[in-house]
């Protein structure tokens, strides 16, 4: 059973073959006995989830189900769940049970999908290795066979690694600047970051306002699309959210790819590129040619500059963002301030750690007087370039690919004593949300056993197209469907 | 030395909406602590702004009645520090591009003067909650139900050259905000907030000296307290050789004090950037005309009309049409009473005392405008004296009876204006004061004689059961006596 | 681009992060780091370029001024750190 898909544990839901119950306590039992492995969850919601699970095979038998009824899922815990404790990570918010509803969590509560519980993550969503959670590092599924304890990516670490362990057969996730693109290369499973305003923020715990985008992350394209169904939509409590069509992104998934036009970006095959990722990625993009697709090779000037704008423009609304914890009204406290400077600044130095800190100081010196117009102005100019890059290459091809990440999991700690290093995993997808455009990973090979991902990257509002894409691809390669031992 | 005083004013205006700029909590006065608060009001994680459509069209308006420009595109900006009564860490304001652009308001002055007071722009912003200072075993106490209450900020040049100025420029805002009912102008509720800033210069030059801002003045009669108190300060600084620091200071109006808020740690840097949660909001001509058309009267407008209708004077006029409310009260008055200098008369006179005497506002005077214009209407035609107008005003005060007539009639107020009973009330007193009647007749000096007449008054008034109208009473006695 | 001690020091404080000695010399050399990363950009030109707050070229919706809000005060409390007679409680204020 927890080999399926969304899609397949759907359609044996609805013809009887299994109930929501059952499939929620398989699910329950397999996290119970595996995840000692993985530390994937922060939280595990085994009562609610039963609960849950009962009302969808009541629902069921009403006649009133839809595809994710009775759906077992997790949700990432930057998610706030009404009652259920949410961390983003964090020691800040431990203990932080919300008394309400991100519009994503109650969009699967609608639908009648099971979260089985919270997944965890880079504290504040801000890591490529979920190794800076408050809840411990999260180990790769991939690897572990050969006793190495391998980084799932992050910030999305833990829905990644759950899905691709067989925990659960889909997890939220979001992506900043790579969150959940990354992870999935690392983990071997497809994911998807919408174009920024097609999924609603609000309730989703703030990293950078104007980068973080709520996502999907399965292990088939076709289950990515299910997911989006339900995630994505005009959200009047979100001022960016756009007020859109949301198409049935599964109604488009077996549109031919015959005369797709992909653009490879010169600027993400340098010679910096391992020969070994490069070999992986051109064999995929062969697939496509074999499936009608032509190639041509394109130009992003300004990607390079890309790490450069975000590590500015990312950190200064993380400044912001995160001054709300401040131990006054929710969170952590310090304990026995001795006066109001004490209570602030303990808390938040207590409650926050290392890397979260560190960004938060890089963001406030940016915005600070005599660097604003030097760094944030100046990074926010250089994001329009970036943008204009993809806007000029679409003219030209309806998706881009490229590798999602440098190199497969590597092994945990090898790079946390170097932010700068752990922040170029991240070079590939970056720009991507900087521009707000849509981009997948989907897993495309191996290098010595390890998955890789193939990165698409599309316009604006072209979640369909890439989910095609993605589909068509997995209809012909069994990559997606690689169990790590 | 003689020293120019600059003075300039940021005036907070709580806008009168029923709901906060960025949520859907109310913002009613008075609720119990933290039950207006909502999740995006405590800024829990996750929530979001949405900004409220009122908002833009009072500050529209506002703008509007300055003769500012509106400006197209406005965009928010987060001001970052942190502060227990500033949810977020930041306030959301507008720096850079601001809904109102510059404009300005023609003040009346003592002298009979007026002077343009011009305003840098307007923008809108949300307040902060309250910190309670009373004592929580040491503690302070976070209220966050004013968090996010819509204010706008008006930020005038420093135009002004003397508290008169400030204070009248004050007054006008005061009065043209409650015009257009975008401010309940509540000043004790801290509906509308005063930051002044004062700077001096040697008389003539150039120059402008460094500023100090005088926060958060909430009465007029503070504002002008504190300007004189900051002037002499910065005087006797400068005086003695002294230099001023730019700093924020405080003013206590009870014992007219002030001290600086700095505090060591803080260099304040606000580290402004455009509010990533909210979009560039564009204001179009549709919205504009549509805010245009809502637009009141403005004072201005009404004095002159007051002046023109009811042909009231320049002073009368000015103070009865520079509050909506007090304007409104005068029209319903006049309405009812025909005669609108007696009317006006009765409101600046007796209603004016008893409100002040009760700390209460023209909103909640217990007497309406048209129970007052039926007074005056009953003064008017001789059927009660202003002795009788103020016992039927006391009864309509406390609310012993609300018809003016049912009043009369139950104290019987009304006057004796029959001559013939009036003749034989005056023949008979006179025949029992023979002495005070030759006394009169033999007085040459006009004011004795008019002293002496109103010897005569008291016991008509007793004999007449104080019915008799004193106006008639008097004739009848300069005829009998032959005056 | 060098950051000092002194910058660190007063960034900490704009931000309300205590930090120790021994954070501020990590802290220097991390973040010095991260500073020569970003000083890529100097090396654009964006002399004509709008700067970019947002992906989107889209323009606020306005609200309409309705009351959808109820008091939830009892559950916000139930989970501040300290409360009293409805008020969230913070070290003596000193304006």
């Amino acid at each position: 059973m927890h080999n399926k898909s969304v899609a397949e544990l759907s359609r044996d839901l609805e013809s009887g073959k299994v109930s929501s119950v059952e499939l929620t306590r398989e699910f329950l039992d397999r996290i119970k006995q595996e995840d000692g492995k993985y530390n994937s969850f922060i939280t595990v919601t085994e009562e609610q989830a039963l609960a849950e699970a009962r009302a969808a095979d009541e629902q069921r038998a009403a006649g009133n189900a839809t595809i994710w009824t009775g759906v077992p899922f997790a949700h990432k815990d930057i998610f706030c769940t009404n009652g259920v404790r949410t961390t983003c990570g964090s020691k800040m918010l431990e203990n932080f049970i919300p008394p309400y509803d991100a519009t994503v969590t109650d969009n699967f509560r609608k639908a009648g999908a099971v979260s089985l519980g919270k997944t965890n993550m880079d504290e504040f969503a801000m890591g490529s290795s979920n190794e800076s959670s408050h809840f411990g590092a999260v180990t790769n599924p991939w690897g572990l066979s050969k006793g190495e304890k391998r980084v799932p990516g992050g910030s999305s670490g833990g829905s990644a690694a759950a899905v691709a362990a067989r925990l659960v057969p889909a997890a939220t996730a979001t992506d900043t600047g790579g969150s959940i693109r990354q992870p999935a290369a690392l983990c071997g499973v497809t994911g998807l970051k919408p174009t920024y305003g097609r999924v609603s923020r609000y309730g989703m715990i703030a990293f950078a306002s104007s980068l973080d985008q709520g996502g999907t992350m399965a292990r088939t394209a076709e289950d990515n699309a299910l997911m989006l169904n339900v995630m994505a939509g005009f959200d009047p409590k979100d001022s960016t959210s756009l007020d859109r069509e949301v198409p049935d992104y599964t109604a488009t998934l077996n549109e031919p790819l015959k005369g797709l036009r992909i653009g490879l970006p010169k600027e993400y095959f340098s010679d910096q590129l391992s020969p070994a990722m490069e070999e992986q990625i051109r064999s995929a993009v062969k697939e496509y040619e074999k499936l009608g697709a032509t190639v041509k090779e394109v130009s992003l000037p300004n990607a390079r500059l890309a790490i450069a704008a975000y590590y500015v423009i990312a950190p200064a609304e993380a400044s912001a963002n995160l001054s709300r914890f401040d131990g006054v009204r929710y969170g952590y406290r310090c304990e026995d301030p001795k006066d109001l400077m004490d209570l602030y600044t303990r808390t938040r130095a207590e409650g926050f750690g290392t890397e979260v800190k560190r960004r938060i100081l890089v963001g406030t010196y940016a915005l600070s007087a005599g660097y604003f117009d030097a760094y944030y102005l100046k990074a926010q100019k250089v994001r329009r370039l970036i943008q204009q890059d993809f806007i000029n290459a679409f003219k030209d091809v309806d998706v881009l690919m490229s590798p999602t990440s440098p190199s497969p999991a590597f092994i945990q700690g090898e790079k946390t004593n170097d932010p700068v290093t752990m922040y170029l995993e991240d070079i590939f997808t970056i720009a991507v949300n900087l521009a707000g455009v849509p981009a997948m990973s989907v897993p495309a090979g191996f290098i010595d056993g390890l998955p890789v991902g193939l990165q698409i990257i599309g316009d604006y509002f072209s979640e369909a197209r890439l989910l095609n894409a993605a589909h068509q691809f997995q209809q012909v390669t069994d990559w997606h469907q690689r169990e790590p031992q | 030395m003689q020293w120019d005083i600059v003075i300039g004013l940021e005036i907070h205006v709580q806008l009168a909406t029923k709901t906060k700029i960025f949520s859907g909590s109310s913002t009613a006065y008075g609720a119990e602590p933290n039950t207006q608060a909502n999740a995006v009001d405590l800024a829990m994680p996750g929530t979001l702004p949405v900004p409220n459509e009122q908002a833009f069209r009072y500050a529209v308006m506002f703008g509007l009645a300055v003769n500012s420009e509106i400006e197209r595109r406005s965009v928010f900006e987060r001001k970052n520090y942190f502060y227990p009564d500033l949810p977020k860490g930041y306030q959301t304001t507008q720096l850079e591009r601001p809904i109102v652009g510059p404009g300005y308001v023609d003040i009346d002055l003592s002298n009979g003067e007026s002077k343009r007071i011009r305003i840098h722009h307007a923008h809108l912003e949300e307040d902060a909650g309250k910190s309670l200072h009373e004592d929580f075993h040491g503690m302070t106490g976070v209220d966050l139900n004013r968090a996010g209450t819509p204010l706008i900020e008006v930020v005038t040049e420093p135009d002004m050259t003397n508290a008169e100025e400030a204070v009248a420029f004050a007054k006008k805002l005061h009065s043209l905000v409650t015009s257009l009912g975008i401010c309940d102008g509540d000043m004790s509720q801290g509906s509308m907030r005063f930051d002044v800033n004062i700077s001096l210069k040697p008389k003539g030059s150039d120059t402008l000296g460094t500023r100090t801002e005088t926060k958060n003045l909430n009465s007029f009669r503070f504002m002008e307290q504190a300007i004189a108190h900051e002037v002499e300060r910065q005087m006797d600084i400068l005086e003695d050789g002294g230099v001023i620091e730019q700093e924020t200071r405080l003013y206590n109006g009870d014992r007219d004090e002030s001290r600086s808020m700095r505090t060591k740690e803080e260099a304040n840097d606000y580290r402004y950037f455009p509010c990533p949660d909210l979009l560039p909001v564009e204001i179009d001509e549709s919205f504009i005309d549509d805010a245009r058309s809502r637009l009141p009267e403005l004072p201005d407008a009404r004095k002159a009309r007051f002046k023109d209708q009811y042909g009231l004077n320049d002073y009368d006029a000015g103070l009865l049409s520079g509050d909506a409310t007090l304007a409104a009260f005068f029209e319903e008055a006049v309405a009812h009473g025909k005669d609108a200098k007696l009317t006006a008369n009765w409101i600046q006179g007796e209603f004016s005392a008893r409100l002040n005497a009760e700390e209460k506002s023209v909103a909640d005077s217990p007497i309406t405008g048209a129970q007052l214009g039926n007074m005056v209407t009953r003064i008017s035609d001789n059927t009660i004296s202003s002795a009788g107008a103020k016992k039927v005003f006391d009864a309509l005060w406390t609310g012993e009876n609300d018809n003016v007539d049912a009043i009369i009639d139950a104290k019987g107020l009304k006057q004796v204006s029959d001559t013939g009973a009036l003749e034989q009330m005056v023949d008979e007193v006179l025949a029992g004061m023979p002495d005070q009647v030759a006394q009169f007749q033999a007085e040459e000096d006009p004011k004795k004689r008019k002293k002496m007449l109103g010897g005569f008054m008291g016991p008509l008034m007793k004999v007449s059961k104080g019915q008799g109208n004193p106006k008639l009473f008097n004739e009848i006695l300069l005829k009998k006596l032959g005056g | 681009m060098t950051i000092s001690r002194k910058d660190i020091e007063k960034v900490a404080v704009l931000a309300r992060i205590r930090v120790d000695e021994e954070q501020v010399s990590a802290l220097e050399k991390d973040l010095g780091n991260i500073l020569d990363l970003v000083d890529q950009l100097s090396a654009a030109d964006t002399d004509s370029v709008e700067p970019m707050a947002h992906p989107l070229n889209a323009v606020q919706r306005l609200r309409a001024d309705e009351v959808t809000e109820t008091d939830q005060r009892a559950s916000f409390q139930a989970i501040a750190p300290a409360t009293e007679n409805g008020l969230y409680l913070v070290p003596r204020v000193i304006e």
